[in-house]
């Protein structure tokens, strides 16, 4: 057989040619056989194991890692996003739906913008996590996390609202908002 | 001109190597329009159906680079294509020069020197002139790095809102007000830098006319007050309408977001100005505009057609093909017990928007 013929190109030299001969008596027994085997068991017993202990210990995402999203604020604390509709016109999947309202002069510490999102949902059973959101998005207010969107029993706890979505408070709630934030660079002043 | 007596009743003029025959008296932009498609120069100030407008912003400067079949001496500075009328012989150019396209540039970056960059916010994003304008030209950034001018909100009414920060100053509105009503209660106050529209002294502006203005603005200056952060226009669907109306021709677009109606604006042609119909401008009056905001108040003629480079067009399928439900049909019409419907988890679309007179608050969220 030629198998440096033009007609079959090798990749590895790991090609064998399969014995075909008829066993041997000692080759029937088996024996040395299983002991190769369990010794390949037994050596891997003793290897690093590949698989961890999740959810006590966790791998390190990639930065680049695109999880479940987070609705910004800025460094004092308001809302970024003004419900400019980029996000959801950019999402392939259709999955961000939003009601716009205008901030009240009482309400100057709470949003950014004179515009606001009301309501601001992600389908979580929509969306594909491509990032298209926050790429398309002006305000820095959305990201996308470096965590996965939780299991649940039913379909209804996938509709992400706002509550879900925000980030804790940066002053109010310090520990948690420094949590949230991850690798990420903390909230630039504007 | 003093050859006016003797001049052949059509003129040719070249306009980017494509010559057109017009009548005399005729403008380079009117005649380039004639021609249409890219060789148009983009106007910020003119507006053909006002008379008097342009001249002004600046954007429809061109090259002319023969004065006339008899003096075919090159204009030395760019003109104005609003405000210069052709003549015979005359040669244009505007795309195939450099000069213009480079003097366009800056003119749209002076434009946006005031201008604040708010398009996530502003109503007219999508369907604005100037972001048209600063994108095509590369200008979409900004290199000013001082205040904007700004002024203080004013209200001038119910139905329209004032955003003097974005105003380009075009007059626009103003000659809609002299041609279209029978009082101006709104002008152009203060000079250079303070220069703003404003009513004198705080008036609101009530004429039935008015909403004409929201129209005519190339910028997001005078917005509809009734649509105001409703939706992104966008996610409306235009949709052609006419209704009998004793006071205007009643042909108007419907923007609607599935059978509500957010918005009425008069019909646009494709250079963004109000269509003609059977030669006169298509104005509509504020009964149309702001008080017949239900699909029965309107004869419904179909969708209005958008350019598919518009962001407007996305995501309206056209043509589109529903599947049929297979499920009910397999159960006896029953729907299986795990499905779940979006309308009963969703939070969106509570509220009905399109019953509010003026954008919503807080305060209409709140149960």
């Amino acid at each position: 057989m030629n198998v440096n013929g033009m007609s079959t190109m090798r990749l590895t030299d790991r090609a064998k040619v399969v014995d075909r001969r008829p066993m041997t008596f000692l080759e029937s027994l088996y024996l040395w056989s299983i002991l190769k085997g369990m010794a390949t068991t037994l050596k891997h017993l003793f290897r690093k194991k590949a698989t961890i202990e999740y959810p006590e210990e966790k791998r390190p995402f990639s930065p680049v890692f695109r999880g479940l999203h987070v609705l910004n604020r800025d460094a004092e604390g308001r809302e970024n996003c003004t419900a400019c509709g980029l996000c959801a016109v950019a999402c392939p999947a259709e999955a961000i739906t939003m009601e716009a309202a205008e901030r009240l002069p009482s309400e100057e510490n709470l949003y950014r913008e004179e515009k606001y999102a009301a309501k601001y949902e992600i389908n979580m059973l929509r969306c594909i996590f491509c990032g298209l959101c926050e790429e398309a998005c002006p305000k820095d207010a959305i990201y996308l996390s470096q965590t996965f969107a939780p299991a649940n029993y039913g379909r209804k706890g996938f509709i992400y609202k706002k509550e879900e979505l925000l980030i804790p408070h940066p002053i109010n709630q310090r520990e948690a908002y420094e949590k949230a934030l991850g690798d990420r660079k903390p909230a630039v002043k504007a | 001109m003093a050859e006016q007596t003797n001049t052949p009743a059509n003129l040719k003029v070249t306009i980017d190597n494509i010559t057109v025959e017009v009548a005399p008296g005729t403008t380079i932009l009117q005649a380039a329009r004639q021609i249409g498609g890219d060789v148009t120069p983009p106007a910020m100030c003119y507006y053909s159906k006002l008379e008097g407008s342009g001249g002004k912003c600046r954007t429809c400067l061109v090259e002319v680079a023969a004065g006339s079949a008899a003096d075919p001496r090159p204009m030395p500075k760019l003109v104005a294509s609003c405000r210069t009328p052709i003549a015979e012989g005359m040669i244009v150019k505007n795309i195939t020069s450099d000069r213009v396209q480079e003097a366009r540039a800056g003119v749209v970056e002076f434009l946006l020197v005031n201008h604040p960059l708010d398009c996530p916010v502003c109503d007219q994003a999508g369907e604005c002139h100037l972001q048209d304008l600063g994108y095509e030209h590369g200008k979409e950034g900004t290199r000013y790095e001082f205040k904007r001018r700004t002024f203080e909100p004013e209200d001038i009414g119910p139905y329209i809102q004032l955003h003097m920060n974005r105003c380009i100053l075009c007059y626009r509105c103003t000659y809609v007000a002299d041609q279209l009503t029978d009082d101006r209660v709104h002008g152009v106050l203060d000079r250079g830098d303070h220069a703003n529209i404003s009513t004198h002294i705080s008036k609101a502006i009530e004429n039935n006319f008015c909403g004409n203005m929201i129209d005519v603005c190339p910028v997001g200056a005078l917005t509809d007050k009734t649509f105001r952060f409703k939706n992104r226009v966008w996610f409306t669907k235009p949709v052609e309408a006419h209704r009998d109306c004793d006071q205007c021709c009643g042909k108007v677009t419907l923007w609607q977001r599935g059978e509500d109606v957010l918005r009425v604006t008069a019909r646009k042609d494709e250079w963004g100005e109000v269509q003609s119909h059977e030669g006169k401008p298509g104005w509509i009056c504020n009964t149309c505009r702001f008080e017949k905001k239900k699909a029965s108040d309107w004869v419904i003629e179909g969708p209005t057609k958008i350019n598919r480079h518009s962001v407007i067009s996305q995501g309206h399928y056209l043509g589109l093909k529903k599947p049929t439900e297979t499920l009910p049909a397999v159960m006896d019409g029953r729907d299986p017990k795990l499905m779940m419907d979006i309308h009963s988890v969703s939070e969106v679309n509570r509220v009905d928007i399109s019953e509010l007179p003026g954008p919503a608050t807080s305060d209409n969220f709140k149960k």
